[in-house]
């Protein structure tokens, strides 16, 4: 099925270590630096820069690679429907949910417009 | 101090108790608080996160992940960022390793995030270290805005509870909406599931950017949506690992640059 183990608990390993440690660890370390760490120290500034932009490659692949049923929709349509969604969160003075929802009718109504699936 | 990073439009995201009345009325109890809690997390943000956590049971479903293992991912990691670079990476067979790696690295921001907020949620000399752990494990995106906007209008005894009702109920509701549309997304038309696989990178593309604080976030950001698809080209694999690492160091020498010679 998935991951290199085709055992059943292989993938619930990857989840425990590579998912909840690796996640979980930062919010621990967070509680104990609190109050110790400048949290805009320079090591702080580069730790947000990389983790945003490690973020940001997982958006873009999302919309330029997608897995599942967005594969359907041209490259074209998805990128429009994203930036449309992301001009439509500034105009609005940064309100996420009129981001999501113009990108969304950009999405759909492209979709129906050009008659697929 | 730090301060509430996005949406510098809007205020008052929910309206919530106002907590002055209670001041003039006594002391309220901690379950009191707690479930104040469950009941500001009844909100637009939350509604957001769930359709975007709707949208992973779709991708998750696509690649493969069991229901146990998709809502082992939503409950224990519990950050949509994190949880979509776990599941590219169990999907593409990756180690464990580059797999932990990854998403470490993903996973940084949450420091700060959480540096940030316990200073707001702990009562000096009677908090726990203990309460304070299992209270960071809510810190992720919509939580911690909201957190980080409102807590202060309340008082100091307050916030611990209120923070994990707010937390648990929204980790708890959002996880069995999760539940529910992994088990319902097979049946969905084409059209409704490419809907809610965009619901991800949208949701994302603006929070990320809503949470921006300096502009050494923003130019990170724009970094990683250029080189994302372009290591995934030319280093599959490995090419978040170097978006991040490329993009960020990028950022931060170009904006540290830029501040010393203004």
């Amino acid at each position: 099925m998935t991951g290199i183990g085709d055992t059943w608990w292989w993938p619930y390993v990857m989840i425990l270590v590579a998912g909840w440690l690796a996640t979980d660890i930062w919010r621990w370390l967070g509680v104990f630096a609190s109050g110790r760490m400048r949290e805009d120290s320079e090591v702080m500034v580069f730790v947000r820069c990389v983790a945003t932009a490690l973020v940001a490659g997982v958006i873009a692949k999302l919309i330029l690679f997608p897995t599942g049923a967005l594969d359907n929709a041209p490259i074209a349509l998805r990128i429009g429907a994203a930036a449309c969604g992301f001009a439509a969160f500034f105009a609005s003075r940064q309100k996420v949910v009129v981001g999501v929802a113009v990108g969304e009718v950009v999405l759909v109504g492209g979709w129906l417009l050009l008659g697929i699936g | 101090m730090p301060t509430p990073p996005s949406a510098p439009g809007s205020p008052e995201p929910d309206p919530a108790d106002p907590p002055a009345s209670d001041v003039t009325r006594g002391p309220v109890s901690s379950r009191v608080w707690a479930l104040r809690g469950v009941r500001a997390a009844v909100s637009i943000p939350a509604l957001i996160l769930t359709a975007a956590f709707v949208g992973y049971a779709g991708l998750a479903r696509e690649s493969g992940l069991t229901l146990g293992e998709t809502l082992a991912m939503a409950g224990l990691v519990w950050a949509l960022p994190s949880i979509v670079v776990l599941t590219g990476a169990i999907s593409a067979g990756m180690g464990l390793l580059p797999a932990a790696v990854a998403v470490a690295l993903a996973s940084v921001r949450l420091m700060p995030m959480t540096m940030a907020l316990m200073p707001i949620i702990r009562v000096e000399g009677k908090t726990r270290k203990w309460q304070l752990l299992i209270a960071s494990h809510f810190v992720a995106v919509t939580a911690w805005v909201f957190a980080m906007r409102n807590l202060e209008d309340y008082p100091r005894e307050a916030r611990l509870p209120f923070f994990l009702g707010f937390g648990g109920s929204l980790t708890g509701f959002v996880f069995c909406m999760t539940g529910v549309a992994y088990l319902l997304v097979e049946r969905m038309p084409v059209l409704l599931a490419g809907a809610l696989f965009m619901l991800t990178p949208v949701y994302f593309v603006c929070s990320l950017w809503g949470a921006a604080r300096a502009a050494a976030d923003k130019v990170a950001m724009i970094a990683g949506l250029a080189l994302g698809p372009l290591f995934h080209l030319l280093l599959p694999g490995l090419d978040l690992l170097w978006t991040g690492l490329v993009g960020g160091t990028l950022a931060y020498g170009a904006t540290r640059a830029w501040r010393r010679f203004s």
